[in-house]
């Protein structure tokens, strides 16, 4: 007996902002929450069990958040897991909502994930200083800098690939109401121009902080079939990780990325990937991880990623891979959140639900989600069609 | 589509179930809303490093550096923390190191970090690669300008003056270029998967 189909009927997203003061955080996750089960047509009273994800409790300073959350979620008396595997938290915590159908546990999962970066300190939390190695990272910007001047080096990519990959995503980002940023007049040499934070990475080629949370609604074959609005079903999950500190790691394009990438997309029968997917929506909190993760998912060769950049092949208007059609990462960053609306926004892709952002007649499209020291992974692959 | 569905209406109004309209008793009518309050919280840790750590902070002290060498793999770690992460293995041996090195790959930040107060930006951070080890650790390089650091450089500890130092790696206040020839780095091309290891 296999697994069990399964089927992605309601998406829900809060506008991501800077600040939500208006809600607290039980009531900006109800609020996805309650958007994902109008979308699906269902109750509170339907759903079996609540999957819920954040990164480190550390950052909002509430310990173990989602025993708090349940009554928020309609979870009292269900079954409700907390996921976490830092940034990709968002992309884990879908990938285990639908183990909970495909392995027949659960009929009806309601997954959520969430941040609230206005009553926390990210950059602080993530500085912590270690009694054994000298304190001079700053936050996520600090560490990943010198992974990318390595890719720039290895591949001799021109120094502005990273700002086309950024006007791009603030581009795409006007077609999408949720979107935290909308910069409406920014032109490619305001990017270029702004401030170097992190050399090589400038302050636009950099996420902002968000508040947000995106919850979608998963249920069985029968379910789905029997759903008569529109449905994204599962074609492959995969989650991996690894140490971010062995020798001979290739930092650039980790062990545990291109072998998650092999295995989503063999469940998926996916052979020729680039031609085969019709929109990516992908991790990319650092301009420079679009031509990385091209090359590491697969799409391009060693090498090649920031050729594709260049070409306009992963823009939303004219390219043949659209990346990031919703802005990404690089325009909205509720960090617990920012994975599962990558996996949310490839489903609304193939539902033909994507709105103003949507890629003409998409039947499958990737979700992709990375954290930690690029050492979690966690990726899915979604079509109009059963798998 | 019928005109009620989800997509059809304005994706950001808020929706009317939990919008309701709640009434407030006169004594409130009024007042000024609190949309937060900041609760600052602070946490003590005792660390407790462990005898691969333990070795090495001691180590420190004596303006030594000492890793940890994997018996299944040969790779050498540093700072050790007694295991090898592939072999998923303890390590097995303790490798005295040079205090010199190379620049795996760095980066110049540009923007003030809080807890450094002392650290005047730009300055740059990056990867050493010791001589004799396997992995990278983490440094500042120091009496040069952060535009001339390159990648391959080859660099050496600089080491607080004699009466101050301590079981920290704090000791070591940065690198500073040997004037050497660069390390010459031929790990371009993918360095080729590395297989999970049997249990």
């Amino acid at each position: 007996m296999g697994a069990e189909r399964t089927a992605v009927i309601g998406v829900g997203q809060t506008k991501y902002a800077a600040a939500r003061r208006d809600v607290s955080i039980a009531g900006l996750l109800r609020e996805a929450a309650y958007r994902a089960l109008e979308m699906a047509e269902r109750t509170w009273s339907d759903v079996d069990a609540v999957i819920i994800g954040k990164a480190p409790d550390f950052f909002e300073g509430v310990m173990m958040p989602e025993v708090y959350l349940a009554e928020a979620l309609g979870a009292v008396g269900k079954p409700i897991m907390r996921v976490h595997t830092a940034g990709s938290v968002g992309g884990s915590t879908a990938c285990v909502a639908a183990s909970m159908v495909q392995s027949r546990v659960h009929r009806c999962v309601l997954t959520i994930g969430w941040e609230k970066q206005s009553e926390s300190n990210a950059m602080w939390a993530l500085s912590l200083p270690q009694p054994f190695a000298t304190s001079v990272n700053a936050g996520a910007g600090g560490y990943f800098s010198p992974i990318i001047r390595r890719y720039m080096m290895m591949t001799g990519a021109p120094e502005l690939i990273g700002c086309m990959v950024a006007h791009k995503d603030r581009r795409q980002a006007l077609l999408n109401p949720y979107a935290h940023l909308h910069q409406h007049d920014l032109t490619f040499e305001q990017v270029v121009d702004s401030p170097m934070l992190w050399d090589p990475i400038r302050y636009s080629e950099t996420c902002p902080s968000s508040d947000g949370a995106c919850a979608m609604v998963l249920v069985d074959e029968a379910s789905g079939d029997a759903h008569d609005g529109p449905v994204a079903w599962v074609h492959g999950t995969a989650m991996r990780s690894e140490s971010n500190n062995y020798g001979g790691r290739n930092m650039v394009s980790p062990a545990a990325s291109e072998q998650c990438a092999d295995d989503v997309f063999a469940q998926a029968g996916i052979v020729d990937r680039r031609a085969e997917i019709d929109a990516v929506e992908m991790y990319v909190p650092f301009s420079w991880y679009e031509p990385m993760w091209l090359e590491s998912l697969g799409f391009a060769s060693v090498g090649e990623g920031w050729r594709m950049v260049e070409s306009g092949a992963t823009a939303l208007d004219g390219g043949d891979l659209p990346v990031n059609c919703s802005g990404g990462v690089l325009s909205s960053n509720p960090i617990g959140a920012s994975g599962m609306i990558r996996f949310a926004e490839a489903a609304l892709q193939v539902m033909g639900a994507a709105g103003d952002r949507q890629v003409d007649g998409a039947r499958r499209a990737m979700g992709h989600a990375y954290g930690g020291g690029a050492q979690y992974f966690a990726m899915w692959i979604v079509g109009s069609g059963k798998p | 589509m019928s005109a009620d569905r989800p997509e059809a209406r304005d994706p950001l109004a808020a929706p009317a179930a939990l919008s309701a309209p709640v009434t407030l008793p006169e004594a409130l009518a009024g007042a000024e809303p609190v949309e937060s309050v900041c609760t600052p919280i602070r946490m003590a840790y005792t660390y407790t490093p462990g005898r691969a750590l333990s070795r090495y902070l001691r180590a420190m002290a004596d303006k030594r550096i000492l890793g940890e060498r994997c018996g299944a793999t040969g790779q050498v770690f540093v700072p050790p923390r007694g295991v090898s992460p592939l072999a998923g293995a303890a390590t097995s041996e303790v490798v005295e190191l040079a205090d010199t090195g190379y620049v795996e790959s760095f980066n110049i930040t540009r923007v003030p970090i809080e807890r450094r107060p002392d650290l005047k930006p730009p300055y740059c951070s990056a990867w050493i690669v010791l001589d004799g080890a396997s992995v990278g650790f983490l440094g500042l390089v120091i009496n040069l300008a952060p535009e001339e650091v390159r990648i391959g450089m080859r660099v050496r500890a600089v080491w607080k003056p004699d009466e101050e130092l301590e079981t920290s790696a704090a000791n070591i206040l940065g690198w500073e270029p040997t004037g050497e020839p660069d390390e010459v780095i031929t790990d371009y091309e993918r360095i080729g998967r590395i297989e999970a290891s049997d249990p």
